[in-house]
């Protein structure tokens, strides 16, 4: 049998349009089973927080953020600072705005801790830099960390400029106490780098971050991508500090500096 | 022909061939006990319809695909629910939703993946129902 140009371009195109089209029948009869996201999930596009550090006095309005968040999420506590875990902790005026020191300044900033946290930049450079992916930047701007796929290179480590990231160096399980212990949240093993996740676990039920919500008020969250959001009226009306923004990667955590009970 | 120390190698020949078959001929002729996973959970008894997500025969031929799935849909995309092949709702969740009915990892996970030698990494960081030592 001999079979002409016309004749072969005619059975190819004829046998591509019905494998295209019953490929997509057969996509249809295999999606029996499907996934979905969680109705109640709280939906953004850029979250971000503001940290109204005026509002937060004692150390124990921050042991309860700290407490709240360390919990939840079985962070352990090592007792050695060469190989503490830490995802919200407190830093000196110098050390969370360094460049901005001045010779004088008003004693309630110059003593006074502030929270800090992972930015969840724009622009993360942790995100750029990490090899296999594992961590990496969602649609809704938070900066993710998937513990199944570090591979504890520590690039990320580097990277960020804010030291919010901290290594297993051990096997964290020991150093959390059993009653402590949160049953519904994985802990990590040893050799992968963990950090804050904006509590990722709680959006997706509809809840916001631990911390957000044991500070009683003195951190704002909500989305900057929203000019009607709570956090952007803050921003409108407030004077903010971010950490360190002349680097670039667009930290997403502002700091409500001085005063501003009329505000 | 002479070997020099014949005598030694061919000992030695003997001891090592011993030694290297040993474990096949110590275990020669018995079986392994065949796993029994058991469902026998508190939660699975007070179940009106004793069933899982999918079929069981999907289930123990294709859980891991399925786990591995569900952790990249959770953790990458957020997609957190899963409607199986008959429509019915869960959260995608090994700590929270399988250990849930499945609260007796030493006989329902470890069973199997002992005797298949099989050693998951889950268990490295997802916390494990309590159970008694048994």
């Amino acid at each position: 049998m001999s079979i002409n140009r016309r004749e072969f371009i005619r059975i190819a195109g004829i046998s591509t349009i019905l494998g295209l089209g019953g490929s997509v029948i057969a996509d249809k009869l295999g999606a029996a089973s499907e996934v979905l996201p969680n109705e109640k999930a709280l939906k953004g596009k850029h979250w971000g927080m503001a940290i109204d550090v005026g509002k937060l006095k004692t150390d124990a309005d921050y042991r309860k953020c700290i407490d709240a968040c360390h919990d939840i999420h079985n962070v352990p506590d090592i007792g050695n600072p060469k190989e503490e875990v830490k995802w919200i902790w407190t830093e000196s005026y110098e050390h969370t705005f360094p460049g901005l020191e001045s010779k004088f300044m008003s004693e309630s900033v110059e003593h006074k801790p502030f929270m800090v946290l992972c930015n969840h930049c724009e622009n993360p450079a942790c995100a750029r830099v990490c090899p296999t992916k594992a961590t990496y930047k969602r649609n809704d701007g938070l900066v993710m960390q998937d513990m199944h796929r570090c591979i504890g290179c520590r690039f990320c480590m580097a990277a960020c400029p804010f030291g919010a990231r901290s290594f297993n160096w051990r096997d964290p399980r020991p150093f959390i106490k059993k009653e402590k212990e949160n049953k519904e949240y994985p802990t990590r093993m040893k050799g992968v780098v963990e950090k804050c996740t904006f509590c990722f676990e709680r959006l997706a039920k509809g809840l916001k971050p631990a911390c957000v919500e044991a500070s009683g008020g003195a951190i704002v969250f909500g989305d900057l991508e929203d000019p009607d959001s709570e956090i952007r009226e803050v921003l409108r009306t407030r004077y903010t500090l971010r950490r360190k923004a002349e680097l670039g990667t667009g930290p997403s955590i502002y700091y409500v500096i001085g005063g501003g009970e009329h505000a | 022909m002479k070997i020099y120390d014949g005598g030694k190698i061919l000992l030695g020949l003997i001891v090592f061939v011993g030694l290297a078959a040993f474990p096949f001929l110590y275990n020669a002729g018995k079986a392994a006990a065949k796993p029994d996973p058991k469902t026998d959970t508190p939660v699975i008894q007070e179940m009106a319809e004793k069933k899982c997500v999918e079929p069981k025969e999907f289930m123990r031929a294709g859980h891991m695909q399925m786990l591995n799935n569900w952790r990249d849909s959770v953790v990458r995309d957020g997609m957190r629910v899963y409607v199986s092949n008959t429509g019915s709702r869960h959260d995608m969740s090994l700590q929270n939703t399988c250990m849930n009915c499945h609260s007796n990892k030493k006989k329902f996970c470890d069973e199997c993946h002992n005797y298949m030698a099989v050693k998951p990494y889950c268990w490295d960081c997802h916390i494990a129902p309590k159970e008694k030592e048994s």
